[in-house]
């Protein structure tokens, strides 16, 4: 059974309305809305999903969920930029190597930056494979699916190394209550940085401005009494403007 | 000292210039200059006037049948060295396949960071300011970077080119790849082309795209033939993606296509801001939705209220009248 590690990140909900969303200019953060949770990014839910299909592959029932969990708390990892963030990742995947595969989303749908997963393969100097729609585990190699701009393609890799996942992979499986209360039972490691050995690392970049942009557009509704009347309306109007 | 700007070109599979550097080098124009392009790839030699005429003083052309298809570990050693050898102040790339991938990887290896998928650059004295969509495109952050070089990927289409002149003077360098096959780890076994029919999606002056409104794969087939009559493409939203009621390679927004058409009718979209990051630019947006709060309308120039099943016949048969006439 290979051993992979799954990155996973927390995130505010993305799929929040538009009208709730708002953020605190001054201290650059967006605000938390009342009664929205927290979510783990989307694609390191699918990251958990690649994982548990490679698991399904090689032995069928065993594939039950995560084997295992680990937090890594401080005030330094909470202020960390994408950067420290790999850094401390990096170091933490090294106090539980050796491992096969890093699964990573290919970006965390915070701040959609899509920089960690492979930053952790340069620091850790392995391979890395980016955009996965399928992730496949045998002797000690991945072969990997990538999405492209129109099209595919399949990227054989040796292990260890890291591979970033998209949704093309497909939805995560729902995870059944009795996985629920084993996963309740399973022990989350707490992990400060002093355990992992490192200090905080530094910030490389610096977050000057976070704000909602404005979006000033004049709407104009097209009535009719019938559908049929406002759809003849519209395509005249198009004609109008010179856009059809 | 580092100075100037670095950008890295790339090439399109049919070994044309990606629009992109054109603007990513007049990006490194207004950001001051002086530009150097960098273009990696295999066949790309004849490219390099087309990038002085876009605006580079001095195009670095790094032709190698080993860098044919993109793979990061053979792209990663020349694209080291020239921005070791060049010492540029600012290093711009685009957000495109490649870019995605290559730059956080350079960014490393050169220890510095990168602002991935800037839609506006500027300089505050010898600091870039470089602008991002995040959160889905719900916000926008502002971003400094403490390394050298100061390095970020642009979002394609949101630079405009400079006019292409075809008498500006440059300087062409050749530089070997010196990659080692071997030092290649990862291999490509096999590649893919989803095959597109009609305009392409990116170059397309008209767009007409469907979302889950739509109830079914079934419901593309009017938004054909009414891309058609306009002599424009299909979009789609990623829940329709998704759910494989459409190509992948049709999906608009932020983690598919950007596009930048002249018209975009958006049809059974409800406007999630991660949709409408595949569209920001676009001044005329349609919106055909049955819900009158949908967010959608808040972005468009244009709205009807309604079924689309009702409205989309009637209006594609009006079209094709005023087409005609
Ligand atoms: C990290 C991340 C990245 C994402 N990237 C993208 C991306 O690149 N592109 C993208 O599109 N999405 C993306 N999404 C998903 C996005 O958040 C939305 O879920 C998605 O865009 C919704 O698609 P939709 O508008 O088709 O569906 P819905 O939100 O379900 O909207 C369907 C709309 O159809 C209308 N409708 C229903 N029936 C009819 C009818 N008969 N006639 C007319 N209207 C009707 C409804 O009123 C509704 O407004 C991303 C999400 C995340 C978290
Ligand atoms: N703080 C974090 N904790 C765990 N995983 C993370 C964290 N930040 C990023 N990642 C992983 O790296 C991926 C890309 O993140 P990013 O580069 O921040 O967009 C995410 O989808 C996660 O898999």
């Amino acid at each position: 059974m290979p051993h992979i590690i799954c990155l996973a990140k927390q995130v505010p909900d993305p799929e929040t309305p538009a009208s709730q969303f708002k953020v605190d200019e001054a201290a650059k953060k967006v605000l938390p809305v009342p009664g929205i949770q927290p979510v783990p990014s989307q694609f390191d839910t699918i990251g958990v999903e690649a994982a548990l299909r490679i698991k399904d592959q090689v032995k069928p029932c065993l594939a039950m969920g995560a084997d295992e969990g680990i937090h890594i708390n401080g005030p330094a990892a909470n202020g960390a930029d994408h950067w420290a963030t790999a850094e401390v990742l990096a170091a933490a995947i090294q106090k539980v190597a050796p491992f096969d595969l890093i699964i990573a989303g290919r970006q965390a749908v915070d701040w959609d930056m899509g920089v960690v997963g492979s930053t952790i393969a340069e620091i850790l100097g392995i391979p890395v494979v980016t955009i996965a729609k399928e992730v496949k585990y045998a002797d000690g190699k991945v072969t990997v699916e990538r999405v492209l701009l129109d099209g595919f393609e399949t990227v054989e890799s040796p292990t260890p190394c890291v591979v970033t996942v998209s949704n093309e992979l497909g939805e995560p499986r729902y995870p059944q209550l009795r996985q629920i209360m084993l996963a309740a039972k399973k022990e989350v490691k707490p992990w400060t940085l002093a355990d992992l050995g490192i200090s905080a690392p530094q910030n490389r970049v610096n977050l000057e401005a976070l704000f909602v942009p404005e979006t000033k557009v004049e709407t104009e509704f097209i009535d009719g009494d019938s559908p049929q009347e406002k759809a003849v309306k519209l395509a005249q109007r198009l004609r109008e403007a010179k856009l059809i | 000292m580092p100075s100037g700007v670095l950008v890295f070109g790339e090439a399109t599979e049919d070994a044309k210039l990606n629009p992109v550097t054109a603007e990513l080098i007049a990006t490194g124009t207004r950001l001051g200059g002086p530009v150097t392009c960098a273009i990696l790839g295999s066949g790309v030699e004849p490219l390099a006037q087309e990038c002085i005429a876009a605006g580079a003083g001095k195009v670095i052309v790094c032709d190698d049948p080993l860098l044919a298809n993109y793979q990061g570990d053979a792209y990663l050693p020349p694209a080291e060295g020239i921005t070791r050898e060049a010492d540029p102040a600012v290093l711009l790339l685009g957000q495109t396949m490649i870019g995605r991938d290559l730059a956080p990887r350079l960014a490393q290896r050169l220890g510095t960071a990168v602002a991935m998928d800037c839609v506006a650059l500027s300089m505050e004295g010898d600091k870039l300011l470089a602008e991002r969509p995040c959160y889905g495109g719900s916000a926008r952050a502002r971003y400094t970077i403490n390394g050298s070089p100061q390095m970020a990927t642009v979002r394609a289409k949101s630079q405009e080119p400079l006019e292409a002149d075809p008498s500006r003077q440059g300087e062409i360098v050749k530089q070997a790849a010196g990659v080692d096959a071997g030092a290649v780890r990862t291999k490509i076994l096999e590649r893919r082309k989803e095959k597109a029919e009609g305009v392409r999606l990116e170059d397309a002056k008209v767009v007409v795209s469907g979302g889950r409104g739509l109830g079914g794969p079934e419901g593309f087939k009017p938004l054909e033939e009414l891309a058609d009559v306009l002599g424009g493409a299909v979009g789609a939203s990623r829940a329709v993606c998704d759910l494989g009621w459409y190509p992948v390679a049709h999906q608009v927004g932020l983690t598919g296509k950007v596009v930048t058409p002249d018209l975009y009718i958006a049809v059974g979209i409800s406007g999630a801001s991660q949709h409408m990051a595949g569209i920001s630019s676009v001044k005329n947006i349609v919106a055909i939705n049955k819900d009158g709060d949908a967010s959608i309308f808040k972005s468009s120039r244009f709205a009807v209220v309604g079924d689309w099943k009702d409205i989309v016949p009637a209006f594609t048969d009006e079209a094709r009248k005023l087409k005609a006439g």
